[in-house]
């Protein structure tokens, strides 16, 4: 009786949904509903078609997506999750939550299949750096744990691009992973909760590089006409981050959402993704991406642990970095 | 009429016992050696200190459930008797409403009550700006307001030079005539006792004494008070 | 709410380590913090000089900074390419990296210190003027001052702040990150947000999560044992002028004022010429979130003060330091978990976006009674002491206590207090990260969003816009309290 009170009193303050039109909630990741970021578009363009509304609640980026998922579990009101990597999907899918989906075709450089979950965009990690302070960069882990450079890193216990670059080193170097990273323990200033202040404090000087995506130096180029940001090639291969969304197998609207995922990998969507979240598309639209995006370093070779070697890499390989780190 | 009945007060060594009587308007003080325990005697009458064992009665009733705040009487303490952050009017006005908000008859009566104690016109000033002797005149003033049948003071005007302490005196037989109010007095200083006082008790070794006549108790003074006097 | 999912299990190595380094850093930031006040204040307190008054509402400034832009202020100035090195650099000295366990001290002071300042400047303040005039009146030299009124009074509050300082610093994972150097740095804080992020192991977050709360429930025992009465008595508010000593004392106070005003300035200052050149170009969406945020700090801190001098109260008036203890916990909790609780409290009857503000106000209230009652507190006791009698002897309700009593003799301390609970509110991000929705963005998390989108100089100017709203408020309350107290 209490309960059902409280919870009389709490609809109180709930903004009343509307009734008529039906409601598509995605849960996503904070930065994907900003206004620069490609949800305020993406909604308008659905909306336009679909006859609903499209509503976004949010997290504060994959991790936190999937804990939220997690959190609700069966009761979830989101019907999709917009913006989990492939390195969470494994432990995403575990959950049973997710409902099988229809694949999109892509252009990703690497066969993509996952029977739950779209690819919307990827990237390559990369480190960036100033082309006017450095000269020669660095092209491999080893020259840049040679060199002097100076590098700032996210840590893979709180960041996505932290992670990452975790799996990226043991991608590229499997059991050497220690041994590398205690070479590079003097080249790495400081390690930041996220990649905002990472990057933040490379722009401010503190460092000459730090650890982005190969995509970054877009940015600048085209948003600031800026060139003198550039990502290092390293020979090793680069590692690779795809961004993906699922829908529930709770979904009150499957038929709606599944819309929206062929939506999300459609041109419209897919073009705008290129210049909000400044990563690549999952399918490259009919007009092909933006000019400057050709001047961008193309890695040799694209690395990318599966969904399940990710999960079973991840705390071991965290755990040396910790360990090579702490000495 | 105050009762102390077989009153026992204790704290780690120390410990006084009382039982006797104080009948309405009278002035009794108390004396004795520094240590013997009268302001804690007076402190226990206020109730800010709680008997070991006996009680403590007014007209016949029971004190000990009831608040400091709320028993029949009025106590001036050796200092802090006024709130420095408040005006006179204020200080004087939380005697009569403890809510502050004054009638215009309560106004009146606060102004009156400060030019019967000589700080007319005074009622906007802070304790800072006053005298140490206006200081005591504005606590008296209260206590005049308040008009609760006991007044206990704890030495309020032992930091007073001597002709502002007589001055003081008289005030509070004014204040205590015009109440009707038995005084109980912690003092140190037989004079305060033999001008105001009809009867004193002789605090010492332990014992609060039945209050006898003050002229009696000093023409013919016990061990305990010939030693006090020295 | 989360501690009701623990389950038994033992702490990892890594989380030995990371529960040693958290008491390194966090009892050095607290020891050097609480030392280096004692000059500052003393200096604040017994001198006069030309624009005193400015420089002590300033003092508030880096604590409600957001630790995010304070860091990036710091490294401005202490780091690579900054006036230190750029003058080491001059006379032929090598680069001094700002990164490593003297980074998070030297962060976690510039926090602090004024923090501390404030709170002994109080402490100086509350000692009567007329012991002041007394002790000059026996011509007691200073060091004699120092021993009888002002050793005692330190003695009374040190333990206090060192406690506060220390708690502050037990859970601010943020600092100890960015300029711990690498993962050595590791906090119980990062911990817990991994366990509950990454891991999503709800038990082992509720352990670590616990082992914190003891941590500071120990702390906080500690520091009430430590804390004595000081045993001032009462003074009569007056106006006294009290000179101060001539001479070497004199150019010590000097020094120790520039000094802390250099230390504590420069990375503001810094804040505020990086964020000047975007403040042309301020997006949108940058006044509704300012809205937000602004609304949202005004009613935590009402809801926080209100709180908190309940509890000061309550625990001036009680031997019990069971009322000390409840009221400090909430410095262990951090805002993630926090926040976790109550998301799975109300979710059962709410979606938790629609009331995104609500529970932000909810958390950052909870998050800030600690300071505020610990800032209340010494000046409930000593009111007390006063005070209490003669307000009991007078039966005075508790309405007529509260309003003629407490509030204009704690109104200080109150807007002080509410002032700061305001601008930290403001500077919150942790938890509208976890529930807002579509558009409910408060200020930080605009700044989040800049920041994410490349738009680092408008993230700077809205970061300074940031900076300069919480310090309005701040300021605000501030001057609410000391008009009142001089009213």
């Amino acid at each position: 009786m209490t309960t059902k009170l409280l919870a009389a009193g709490l609809a109180i303050f709930a903004s009343p949904a509307l009734a008529d039109t039906p409601v598509l909630t995605v849960l996503t990741y904070d930065s994907f509903t900003s206004e620069w970021g490609p949800g305020p578009a993406i909604e308008k363009g659905f909306e336009a078609t679909c006859g609903c509304d499209v509503k976004f609640i949010t997290a504060g980026d994959g991790a936190a997506l999937l804990a939220r998922v997690k959190l609700e579990g069966a009761d979830s009101k989101a019907d999709l999750v917009v913006g989990l990597d492939t390195n969470l999907t494994a432990d995403a899918t575990a959950t049973g939550l997710f409902a099988p989906v229809t694949a999109q075709a892509n252009t990703l450089p690497v066969p993509f299949e996952d029977p739950n979950f779209i690819p919307f965009d990827w990237g390559y990690f990369a480190f960036v750096y100033d082309k006017t302070k450095v000269t020669t960069p660095p092209t491999s882990f080893e020259e840049l744990a040679a060199s002097n450079l100076k590098v700032v890193i996210e840590d893979p216990r709180s960041s996505t691009p932290g992670l990452g670059l975790v799996l990226w080193v043991k991608a590229a170097y499997g059991d050497k992973a220690p041994q590398i990273w205690a070479d590079l323990a003097d080249n790495i200033i400081t390690v930041t909760p996220g990649w905002s202040e990472a990057y933040g404090m490379f722009t401010e000087g503190q460092a000459d590089m730090v650890l982005s995506y190969t995509t970054s130096p877009a940015y600048h180029l085209i948003a600031e006409s800026d060139d003198t940001k550039a990502a290092a090639s390293f020979t090793e291969g680069h590692y690779m981050q795809v961004e993906v969304a699922g829908k529930l197998a709770t979904s009150k609207q499957p038929a709606l959402a599944d819309a929206f995922l062929a939506y999300l990998t459609a041109d419209a969507a897919q073009s705008t993704l290129i210049t909000t979240n400044w990563m690549y598309p999952a399918k490259t639209p009919a007009e092909g991406l933006p000019k400057g995006f050709e001047t961008l370093i193309q890695p040799a070779k694209s690395l990318l642990m599966t969904a399940a070697d990710a999960e079973a890499a991840r705390a071991p390989a965290i755990a040396e970095w910790q360990a090579a780190l702490s000495k | 009429m105050l009762t102390l009945e077989n009153l026992v007060l204790t704290q780690d060594e120390f410990r006084l016992t009382a039982d006797w009587k104080v009948q309405a308007g009278e002035r009794v003080a108390l004396i004795g050696p520094s240590g013997a325990g009268k302001s804690t005697l007076l402190m226990a009458l206020a109730g800010f200190f709680a008997p070991a064992a006996g009680s403590i009665l007014w007209q016949g009733a029971d004190l000990a459930e009831v608040a400091p705040g709320d028993r029949p009487l009025t106590i001036l303490f050796q200092d802090q008797n006024l709130f420095p952050h408040l005006t006179l009017a204020q200080n004087l006005g939380l005697g009569l409403s403890p809510t502050l908000r004054l009638t215009q008859a309560q106004t009146t009566q606060i102004e009156t009550a400060l030019l019967r104690v000589g700080l007319a016109g005074m009622q906007a000033r802070k304790p800072g700006q006053l005298s140490g002797g206006q200081q005591g005149r504005a606590a008296l003033a209260r206590a005049l307001l308040r008009a609760r049948p006991v007044l206990l003071l704890d030495e309020p005007f032992a930091a007073l030079g001597p002709a502002l302490k007589a001055e003081m005196l008289e005030l509070l037989d004014e204040v205590a005539t015009a109440t009707g109010a038995a005084v109980l007095m912690v003092t140190h200083d037989p004079n305060d006792a033999k001008h105001f006082a009809d009867k004193t008790v002789l605090v010492a070794d332990g014992v609060a004494q039945a209050p006898v006549a003050t002229a009696e108790l000093f023409a013919d003074p016990p061990p305990a008070l010939h030693d006090y006097l020295g | 709410m989360v501690a009701a999912r623990a389950d038994s299990f033992a702490l990892a190595p890594a989380d030995l380590q990371a529960l040693r380094f958290t008491l390194l850093q966090a009892s050095l930031s607290a020891a050097v913090s609480s030392l280096l006040a004692i000059p500052v204040a003393r200096a604040l307190f017994r001198r006069r000089f030309p624009l005193r008054g400015a420089l002590i509402s300033l003092l508030a400034a880096p604590f409600v900074l957001p630790v995010v832009v304070a860091v990036m202020g710091l490294l401005t100035v202490f780091g690579r390419g900054g006036p230190i090195n750029t003058g080491l650099a001059w006379f032929g000295l090598p680069e001094v990296s700002i990164f490593g366990l003297h980074g998070i001290v030297l962060a976690n002071v510039f926090f602090n210190l004024p923090l501390a300042t404030r709170m002994l400047l109080h402490g100086w303040q509350a000692i009567p003027a007329e012991r002041f005039r007394l002790a000059q009146s026996l011509g007691l030299p200073p060091s004699a001052q120092f021993r009888h009124l002002e050793a005692p009074m330190l003695r009374a509050r040190l333990p206090g702040i060192f406690a506060v300082i220390l708690l502050i610093c037990l859970a601010s994972f943020a600092i100890a990150l960015m300029l711990g150097g690498g993962p050595k740095a590791s906090t119980l804080e990062l911990a817990i947000y991994q366990s509950l992020r990454f891991e999503f192991d709800l038990g082992r977050a509720a352990l670590l999560a616990a082992v914190q709360f003891a941590l500071c429930a120990a702390i906080t025992l500690a520091a009430a044992r430590l804390t004595l009465p000081q045993g001032f008595g009462a003074g009569l508010s007056r106006h006294l002028q009290i000179s101060a000593p001539n001479g070497w004392r004199r150019a010590l106070d000097i020094i120790a004022v520039i000094v802390a005003a250099v230390f504590l300035f420069a990375p503001l200052l810094a804040v505020v010429i990086k964020g000047l050149p975007g403040l042309t170009t301020l997006p949108n969406g940058l006044w509704p979130a300012a809205l937000r945020s602004v609304s949202v700090a005004i009613v935590s801190a009402v809801l926080a003060t209100s709180a908190a001098l309940i509890l000061a109260n309550g625990a001036a008036h009680s031997k019990s330091r069971m009322i000390e203890l409840a009221a400090m916990l909430p410095l262990a909790a951090s805002s993630l978990v926090l926040g976790t609780g109550l998301f799975l409290l109300v979710r059962p009857f709410i979606a938790p976006e629609n009331l995104a503000l609500a529970i932000t106000i909810l958390v950052n209230a909870t998050l800030t009674l600690p300071y505020l009652f610990r800032l209340l507190l010494p000046e409930a006791r000593q009111l007390q002491a006063d005070y209490g009698r003669l307000t009991e002897s007078l039966g005075l309700p508790r309405r007529t206590i509260l309003r003629f009593v407490t509030l204009p003799r704690l109104a200080r301390p109150l807007g002080y207090g509410a002032g700061l609970a305001a601008a930290l509110s403001m500077g919150d991000l942790g938890v509208i990260a976890l529930f807002a929705g579509d558009g409910g963005a408060t200020l930080p998390l605009f700044v989040q969003h800049l920041i994410g989108a490349y738009r680092l100089q408008q993230a700077a100017a809205a970061a300074l816009i940031l900076v300069a709203l919480s310090f309005v408020l701040f300021w605000a309350f501030d001057r609410l309290g000391s008009h009142y107290a001089d009213a």
